[in-house]
C-alpha cells in the first residue's frame, strides 16, 4: 500500500549538503502499524515530512520514491496531491495541540477541512464532525469549544479526529503524544489502536520513545543518523535486538519492575551529518565494533526475518562489498 | 539519619485571571515532607501536580503562601540578610530542566561556575577558583578543556553536566534537580542518572529529583514522594511504594508506564484501561475532598467531602534498604480507603 | 571570530561597512580630500562641475565638494551621538521594565507609551523652533528625547521573551543582584538587537536632522548636508537648473542612510544562532550539530 524506496533528503547548507535522510526504504501493508523510532537528529521527522510531501527549501528530496496506492508521490503537483491528501492519506503533526487554530472553534476547523475536500452540505458536515469526535471518545458537545478550552488530551484527540474525517487508508503521526502525561498517553495509544481495528487504516507512527510503541506496533524501524539501522517485527526487535544501537536503546530504559541493574546508556552523541562519513555512522559509540567498521559502510542485510545495517551480520558478504561511504 | 530539610504544610497559591478576578490556583497545598543527608528523594507527579512549584519554593524563588521550610532546623522564610540568603543558596542550589536555555549563550561555560565561586566562596583567589572549576568539571565527567567552550558547542547531556558542576561548586548539601533529564535523549539520560548516584555516594550530596518519569525515579532514588493536584498522595522507600502502592493514583501511574519487556496486554486489558483518560484535576478554587476522587474507582463517601490527610500507613517491620530505619523510612498515604487498612486495588 | 567571518562574507554587510568607513574617513580627515574651505565665498556663483570644483559652486560662491566633505562631520556626530544616546536610554528603561516586572514595569511602560504617542515630527519642529540657534548639541538632545521610546518598546519585548530563560533563573537562584543580571546576563545576549536598534536610530536621526535643517530649523550657518539643502532651496537651485546644489547633499544623505540600512540588514541575517529560541528537540539537535566543531 505504501512503498518507500531509496528515499534521500538533503538540506542545502552553505557548505556540503546535509543528508538528513539517507537511502531509506520500507513498506507498509494495509492496516499495519509501523513504528519509526530514533533519537534527536536521526531524521525521522524529516522522513515523515518527505513522505507527506511537506518539505520546503532548504530541504528537498534528491532521490527515491514514495509509492502510495500505486502512484509515486515524489514530484506530484499540489493539485494531484490534494486529491489524495486527507481522503487517502492524512497527517497528525507533533504537538498537534498547538497546531489547532486558537481563534476558531473545533467545529469550524473540521468544517474547513471537510469543505476543502468536497463536502458541501451543512448537515453532512455537522453530522460527520460529530461522528468523528465520538469515534475518538470526545463528546460532540465540544464541537463548539475553542482549543484553549479543551485539555491537552482532548485537543490531541480532536487532531486525530480531524485526520480521520475521510477515513483515510494511511495516517502518519509525528509524536502525537509527546506533550501528554503518561496516563493520557496510554489512553490515547489504546484509542488509536482501537480505531485502527475498527476502521482498518494503516499507521506510520514516529516517536523517540520506544517503549510507547512496544505494545502497539506490528513492525518497528529504528533510525540512526539518517539511515535505517534495523527494521523488523516489534516483538522480535524487543526480544532479540540485532543492531548494537537497538540493543543500547533498549537497555537505556530502566525497568519499573524486576531487579534493579546498573545501566550504561550509549555514551557520546550522534554524528555531525554535514561531515561525510566513511564506514559506519554508529562507530564512535559502538561497543561491538570491528576493524572494518571504520572503512566499510554497512548495507542493510536480512537476518532472522528482520533487516539490519551492521557489519556484524554481513557474514560472507563483507569482503565482496566495496566501500560505499560516499553516497551522492 | 539526620534531617537536612523539612517542609511543613507548604502551600503556594497563585492569583489567576485579570486583576479583578478572585480565583486562585492552588499549586501546592499543605505539603509536608523531609529530606535527609546522603539520600536521593524523587518527587514524582504529572504536569500540574505542583512538583516544580515545590522546587522553586525550596529555592526561594517563590515565598510560601502558608507553611514553612526548615533548613537544618531554621526556617528559611526568615532569611533577611544577603549573607544568609547567599549561604542558603550555596547549600541548596538548583539544576534546571532545559539544557538549551540554562546556560547563557554569550559566555563560555566556565562563566556560571566562576560566578558561583566568586559569590559564595570569596576567600578563594583567582587561581584557586580556576582550580576548583576544573575539579568540579572533572567530577561531573567533563574534561577541564571543556571550560573554554561555548554552550552551543556542547550537546544537551554535556550542558546538563555543566549545570551539575555549577551546583557542586558551592559544596552543597542538597541539590534541587528540576527534571534534569526530561529533555535529553533516552540514551544520554542514564549517564546523568549515574552521575547523580555518584554525587550522592562520593560527594555526600542529597538530591531532590523532580520528575514525571517513575522508571528513572526508581533507578536513582531511595525514597519516592508522589504528588497529585498540589498534594502528596503517597511517600516512602521507593521499592516499597512501587512494589506495593497504596494510593489509587500511584497504582494508576504504575499501570500506565509501558514496560517494553513485558508481553503486550490483551485486548480486554486494553479496553479496560481505555476508560482512564488522564484528564487533569481541578486545582483552581478546589473544594474540600480528595482531588483524585472523580477518577477513583474505589472512592467512598468520605472522599467527596473530607480532604484526606497524609498519615503513616501501617509500617511493615523490615529493613528499609539504604535509608536505614528511622522517621524517614515510614510510608505515608493520603487516602481514606487506604487508611482504613483495607487493601486498595484500584488499577492493575 | 566566527561572527566576523560571517560578516565579511555577507555582501550587504561588506557594502554597508565600506560606505560607512568612507564617510568616517571623510569626517576625520576632511582636509585630505577637500582643498577649499566650505564656507569661504570665494568663487564665482552657481558654477557647474569642473576640474577645480568637482561639484561646482553654490549660490554664494562656496565650493560644493568642500561643503559635502566638511559637512560629513556634523552629520556623523549627530547620527552617532543621538543614535547612541537613544539606544542607551532605551536599553536601560526597556530591559529594566521587562526584568523588574510588576509595578516598575507598569510605571516605566506607561512613561514610554506617553512619549511614544507624541507625534514625532511636529514635536521636533516645535522644539527646534522654540530653541533658536540650535547647534549640534541641541539637535542631538532633541532627537534623543523623541527617539528612545520606540526602541525601548522593542527592547522590552525582547527582554520579556528572555525573562523565562533558565539561565536568568539560574543567576537569580545563585544569588546575583538584579542590576548584575540586567547588565551582565541580559544585555549581552541582546547585542545584535542593540546594534540593530542603534543603526536604525542613527539612520532616522540622519534623516530627521537633515529635514529639520532643510526647513530652516537648524543653524543655517553651520556646514552640514541639511543646511546645504536649505540654501539650495533658498537659491531656487532646482528651478534655476543648478541641480548639483541639491543633488549632492541629497545623495550624501541617501548614501549614509543606505550604509546604516545595509548594516542593519546584515545584522538581521547573521544574527546569533545560539540565541534562536528553538523549542523542538529535532531542530535543536541539528543546530548543535551544525555548529559543533568537535
Amino acid at each position: 500500500m505504501l512503498e518507500v524506496s531509496g528515499l534521500t533528503v538533503e538540506y542545502a547548507t552553505g557548505k556540503a549538503p546535509v543528508l538528513a535522510v539517507d537511502d531509506v526504504s520500507f513498506s507498509v501493508e494495509d492496516g499495519e502499524f509501523l513504528g519509526i523510532v530514533g533519537e534527536s537528529g536521526c531524521g525521522k521527522s524529516t522522513l515523515l515530512f518527505a513522505m507527506a510531501q511537506l518539505l520546503s527549501p532548504p530541504a528537498q528530496i534528491t532521490a527515491g520514491s514514495v509509492t502510495f496506492s500505486g502512484k509515486n508521490l515524489v514530484g506530484m503537483t499540489d493539485k494531484q496531491l490534494s486529491a489524495l491528501r486527507w481522503q487517502k492519506l492524512s497527517v497528525v503533526m507533533q504537538s498537534a495541540m498547538n497546531a489547532l487554530n486558537p481563534v476558531k472553534s473545533v467545529a469550524a476547523q473540521f468544517a474547513d477541512a471537510l469543505r476543502a475536500h468536497g463536502m458541501t452540505s451543512r448537515k453532512a458536515i455537522a453530522g460527520r464532525s460529530a461522528e468523528v469526535l465520538r469515534l475518538v471518545g470526545v463528546d460532540p458537545v465540544h464541537l463548539k469549544s475553542f482549543p484553549h478550552q479543551l485539555s491537552g488530551g482532548m485537543r490531541q484527540r480532536a487532531m486525530i479526529a480531524m485526520a480521520l474525517l475521510f477515513t483515510p487508508e494511511l495516517v502518519i503521526m509525528d509524536e502525537p503524544t509527546s506533550a501528554l502525561d503518561v496516563v493520557a498517553q496510554r489512553s490515547l495509544m489504546v484509542q488509536i489502536k482501537e480505531l485502527q481495528r475498527e476502521l482498518g487504516f494503516a499507521i506510520v507512527f514516529v516517536t523517540h520513545d520506544m517503549s510507547l510503541v512496544s505494545h502497539f506496533s506490528d513492525r518497528l524501524m529504528v533510525m540512526y543518523a539518517g539511515q535505517v539501522a534495523e527494521l523488523g517485527g516489534t516483538r522480535q526487535i524487543f526480544d532479540n535486538p540485532l543492531h548494537p544501537y537497538s540493543k543500547g536503546l533498549l537497555e537505556a530504559f530502566p525497568g519499573i519492575r524486576g531487579p534493579k541493574v546498573p545501566l550504561k546508556g550509549i555514551p557520546g552523541a550522534p554524528p555531525d551529518l554535514s561531515i561525510v562519513q566513511n564506514g559506519c555512522r554508529f562507530l564512535p559509540r559502538c561497543p561491538q565494533r570491528l576493524d572494518e567498521c571504520a572503512t566499510t559502510a554497512p548495507e542493510l542485510v536480512p537476518r532472522d526475518g528482520s533487516t539490519v545495517r551492521c557489519l556484524l551480520y554481513a557474514g560472507a558478504c563483507t569482503n565482496a562489498q566495496p566501500s560505499t561511504g560516499a553516497k551522492k | 539519619m539526620t534531617e537536612l530539610l523539612r517542609a511543613e504544610n507548604l502551600t503556594r497559591h497563585f492569583k489567576i485571571g485579570g486583576s479583578l478576578s478572585r480565583r486562585t490556583l492552588h499549586a501546592v497545598d499543605g505539603v509536608t515532607f523531609s529530606i535527609g543527608e546522603r539520600e536521593i528523594v524523587a518527587l514524582a507527579g504529572e504536569s500540574g501536580s505542583g512538583k516544580s512549584t515545590v522546587a522553586r519554593l525550596l529555592a526561594r524563588v517563590y515565598r510560601p503562601t502558608r507553611g514553612q521550610i526548615l533548613y537544618e532546623g531554621k526556617p528559611i522564610t526568615q532569611i533577611r540578610s544577603r549573607k544568609a540568603a547567599l549561604a542558603y543558596s550555596a547549600r541548596v542550589p538548583m539544576v534546571f530542566q532545559d539544557p538549551f536555555s540554562s546556560l547563557n549563550p554569550v559566555f563560555r561555560v566556565s562563566h556560571g561556575v566562576l560566578r558561583v565561586l566568586k559569590l559564595h566562596r570569596p576567600e578563594l583567589s583567582g587561581h584557586a577558583r580556576q582550580a576548583e572549576a576544573e575539579r568540579v568539571f572533572d567530577v561531573v565527567g567533563l574534561g577541564a578543556d571543556m571550560l573554554q567552550r561555548f554552550p552551543h558547542e556542547l550537546s544537551g547531556g554535556q550542558r546538563q553536566r555543566v549545570g551539575f558542576a555549577q551546583a557542586l561548586a558551592t559544596k552543597p548539601k542538597l541539590i534541587l534537580a528540576d527534571e534534569p533529564v526530561s529533555m535529553l535523549d533516552v540514551s544520554i539520560r542514564i549517564g546523568l542518572l549515574n552521575l547523580m548516584t555518584k554525587l550522592r555516594d562520593e560527594e555526600g550530596v542529597s538530591i531532590l529529583y523532580i520528575t514525571h518519569d517513575i522508571a528513572s525515579a526508581r533507578y536513582v532514588a531511595d525514597r519516592l514522594i508522589v504528588m497529585y493536584a498540589g498534594q502528596i498522595a503517597e511517600s516512602g522507600p521507593i521499592e516499597d511504594v512501587l512494589g506495593d502502592p497504596k494510593h489509587p493514583y500511584t497504582q494508576l501511574l504504575l499501570s500506565a508506564v509501558p514496560d517494553p519487556k513485558a508481553p503486550p496486554p490483551s485486548l480486554a486489558a486494553l479496553a479496560a484501561a481505555s476508560g482512564e483518560r488522564g484528564e487533569p484535576p481541578k486545582v483552581i478554587d478546589p473544594t474540600p475532598g480528595c482531588r483524585f476522587q472523580p477518577r477513583c474507582p474505589v472512592a467512598i463517601d468520605a472522599c467527596k467531602t473530607v480532604t484526606p490527610e497524609l498519615t503513616a500507613a501501617v509500617v511493615e517491620d523490615e529493613a528499609f534498604g539504604a535509608t536505614g530505619a528511622g522517621v524517614m523510612a515510614v510510608r505515608e498515604v493520603a487516602c481514606h480507603v487506604a487508611q482504613t487498612g483495607a487493601e486498595v486495588k484500584a488499577f492493575t | 571570530m566566527r561572527f566576523l567571518r560571517a560578516f565579511t562574507r555577507n555582501p550587504k554587510a561588506a557594502t554597508g561597512a565600506v560606505l560607512l568607513a568612507a564617510f568616517v574617513v571623510l569626517a576625520l580627515f576632511p582636509g585630505l580630500f577637500a582643498h577649499d574651505s566650505p564656507t569661504a565665498e570665494l568663487y564665482q556663483r552657481n558654477l557647474g562641475p569642473s576640474a577645480q570644483h568637482l561639484f561646482g559652486t553654490t549660490g554664494l560662491g562656496q565650493d560644493i565638494f568642500a561643503q559635502a566633505v566638511y559637512g560629513t562631520q556634523q552629520v556623523l556626530i549627530i547620527a552617532f551621538g543621538a543614535g547612541l544616546a537613544s539606544t542607551v536610554i532605551a536599553a536601560a528603561i526597556g530591559v529594566a521594565a521587562a526584568y523588574l516586572g510588576g509595578f516598575w514595569d507598569a510605571i516605566l511602560s506607561l512613561f514610554t507609551d506617553v512619549v511614544l504617542v507624541i507625534p514625532l515630527f511636529p514635536l521636533l519642529i516645535v522644539i527646534a523652533a522654540y530653541v533658536h540657534n540650535s547647534g549640534t548639541t541641541v539637535m542631538i538632545a532633541v532627537l534623543t528625547f523623541t527617539g528612545w521610546s520606540y526602541t525601548a518598546r522593542q527592547l522590552r519585548s525582547q527582554a520579556l521573551s528572555l525573562r523565562n530563560r533558565d539561565f536568568l533563573a539560574a543567576a537569580k537562584v545563585r544569588g546575583e543582584r538584579a542590576r548584575y543580571v540586567i547588565v551582565v546576563e541580559i544585555l549581552p545576549t541582546m547585542i545584535s538587537l542593540l546594534v540593530a536598534a542603534f543603526l536604525t536610530n542613527a539612520l532616522y536621526d540622519v534623516l530627521f536632522a537633515s529635514s529639520l535643517q532643510f526647513i530652516g530649523l537648524g543653524d543655517p550657518n553651520s556646514t552640514s548636508w541639511g543646511t546645504m539643502l536649505y540654501w539650495a532651496q533658498n537659491n531656487e537651485a532646482l528651478q534655476a537648473g543648478y541641480y548639483l546644489q541639491a543633488i549632492v547633499p541629497g545623495a550624501c544623505i541617501a548614501l549614509l542612510g543606505a550604509s546604516f540600512a545595509l548594516l542593519n540588514y546584515a545584522f538581521d541575517e547573521i544574527g546569533n544562532p545560539a540565541l534562536r529560541p528553538v523549542r523542538r528537540r529535532r531542530q535543536r539537535a541539528l543546530l548543535v550539530r551544525r555548529l559543533s566543531r568537535a
